[in-house]
């Protein structure tokens, strides 16, 4: 793997090993543009996927974290589709979404604490349960405007009886052997598992 | 037609209807479904971030239950975000044999095997393959003539995995709308994302997809949808969007399997036509008559 003078000296979780990662999954990349043109949040991002994709072959980490474009990829696989290189280019973003988590980055607090309190509800339940879901995240922003954004969608779904409140409507299948277990093995395992190429 | 069923957490609580209409229409047309017994979450689109691992591993506990129930059977997905996780976990597993044995390493912990057995098909490849336009036909009592749909396919029952239709311009769903009287409103959002979590975390970016579908499905009386992402991103913030839009783009949005189910006379309740958040009253007073 080669050396990435722009990130300075790595922490266990910094990031730095994640992101030779990504830039193993990217380094084809002929800088052609087409996932920019294909993406459907490009308008939104500070930093176009094509040139996000540069910096991270140039191994500039600091200044990927920086920037809210991986956080804007909503998964659609476009650019994995059209990528005239192959590259999974999503898996990548999402890869990179799991970075800036690690980190505790500052500015993606609020997504890192959606994702983390859907897993940690996944892992006690088995399944989600919204409303056990919702009371973790509001309570893990710490700020008393959160709810107010969801309240008249959750006033909706309750009204009509679409809400999981976790009422022995199905038992719960804890996961937490599963999560201890996938947590073992990445801690031994020298490499990540390897991607798949989506033909 | 047996299949083995995963409805996902959604259709236990957001998406009832979703689960209730492809269980009545299952029926109705001679198909046999088996719910996939102790089935778990998939890990949706918040565990792979974290950990690609966890989120193979996840899906390949149900593919591991899936198979105990029948090897070499079919998992039916109506959800197409747990779609692709499980399909994502099948490929793992049938075409990766690092990663299958890392996956079962893992399964061990709670004393389950996965080969990848099991198909891994999603609720549109079903009907549009094994029941098909020729297959609903003759089940279709109460003509939807008069009716324009617009067929919304979204995103990741398209892509990457090109299963049953063009990944782009996506078509699977004409048919069967043509097979139940009912026009096809034709435009080009049908494969387009709409906003997924970004509607949730990211408002003001989710929200202008949404927008955009809408304003695009004008002139249709109703958008139907494969998904309960989608289902709930065009129906529960369509509100917010119109305030967003400076317009009112109310309009109905209902899931695939409740318009057959309507076209086959199935009955609005069977069908959770009550627990949608989008049925306007011209659309009511419409398949009425």
């Amino acid at each position: 793997m080669q050396p990435h003078p722009t990130t300075g000296s790595p922490r266990p979780d910094d990031g730095s090993a994640a992101l030779d990662h990504v830039r193993n999954m990217v380094s084809a990349c002929i800088q052609c543009g087409t996932c920019t043109g294909s993406c459907p949040n490009t308008l939104e991002m500070d930093l176009t996927p094509r040139k996000m994709w540069r910096l991270v072959i140039m191994g500039r980490l600091a200044d990927v974290m920086a920037s809210r474009t991986f956080i804007l990829c909503s998964d659609c696989y476009t650019c994995t589709l059209r990528c005239p290189r192959g590259l999974p280019l999503t898996e990548a973003m999402e890869t990179l979404k799991g970075i800036a988590f690690a980190r505790h980055e500052a500015r993606h607090r609020s997504s890192r604490l959606f994702y983390e309190k859907f897993m940690h509800t996944v892992r006690r339940h088995g399944r989600l349960r919204e409303m056990a879901f919702m009371t973790g995240y509001f309570t893990a922003m710490k700020s008393p405007l959160a709810p107010l954004r969801f309240a008249p969608l959750g006033m909706k779904l309750m009204g009509k009886g679409k809400v999981e409140m976790g009422f022995g409507k199905s038992a719960a299948t804890p996961l937490g052997a599963l999560f201890d277990k996938v947590a073992d093995i990445e801690r031994t395992a020298a490499a990540p598992l390897e991607k798949e190429s989506h033909a | 037609m047996n299949y083995l069923y995963y409805p996902g957490c959604s259709l236990t609580a957001s998406a009832r209807e979703y689960d209730l209409a492809t269980r009545a229409l299952m029926t109705a047309v001679g198909a046999n479904l088996t719910e996939i017994d102790g089935w778990t979450c998939c890990g949706a689109s918040a565990a792979a971030p974290i950990s690609q691992l966890l989120s193979l591993s996840l899906s390949a506990r149900n593919l591991a239950l899936a198979e105990q129930t029948a090897a070499g059977g079919q998992v039916l997905v109506p959800c197409s975000a747990c779609y692709l996780n499980l399909k994502k976990a099948h490929e793992a597993l049938r075409n990766n044999a690092a990663s299958r044995t890392t996956i079962n390493d893992a399964l061990a912990a709670v004393n389950l095997n996965a080969t990848g057995s099991v198909r891994v098909r999603h609720l549109l490849d079903m009907l549009a393959v094994d029941l098909g336009a020729a297959g609903l036909a003759p089940l279709v009592t109460r003509s939807l003539s008069g009716l324009s749909v617009a067929p919304y396919y979204g995103c990741q029952c398209l892509r990457p995995y090109r299963e049953f239709d063009d990944p782009e311009r996506p078509v699977s769903m004409e048919p069967l709308i043509e097979a139940t009287g009912a026009a096809v409103h034709v435009w080009e959002m049908g494969g387009r994302c709409c906003g997924a979590s970004l509607v949730s975390t990211q408002p003001e970016a989710g929200l202008k997809r949404v927008c955009a579908i809408l304003k695009a499905a004008r002139g249709a009386d109703l958008i139907v949808t494969v998904c309960p992402m989608c289902q709930m991103n065009l129906d529960a913030w369509q509100a917010k969007a119109s305030r967003m839009a400076g317009e009112d783009l109310s309009i109905t949005v209902l899931y695939l399997p409740q318009l057959l189910g309507l076209a086959m006379g199935l009955d609005s309740g069977e069908l959770g036509l009550d627990l949608n958040l989008a049925v306007l009253d011209g659309f009511r007073e419409k398949i009425a008559k």
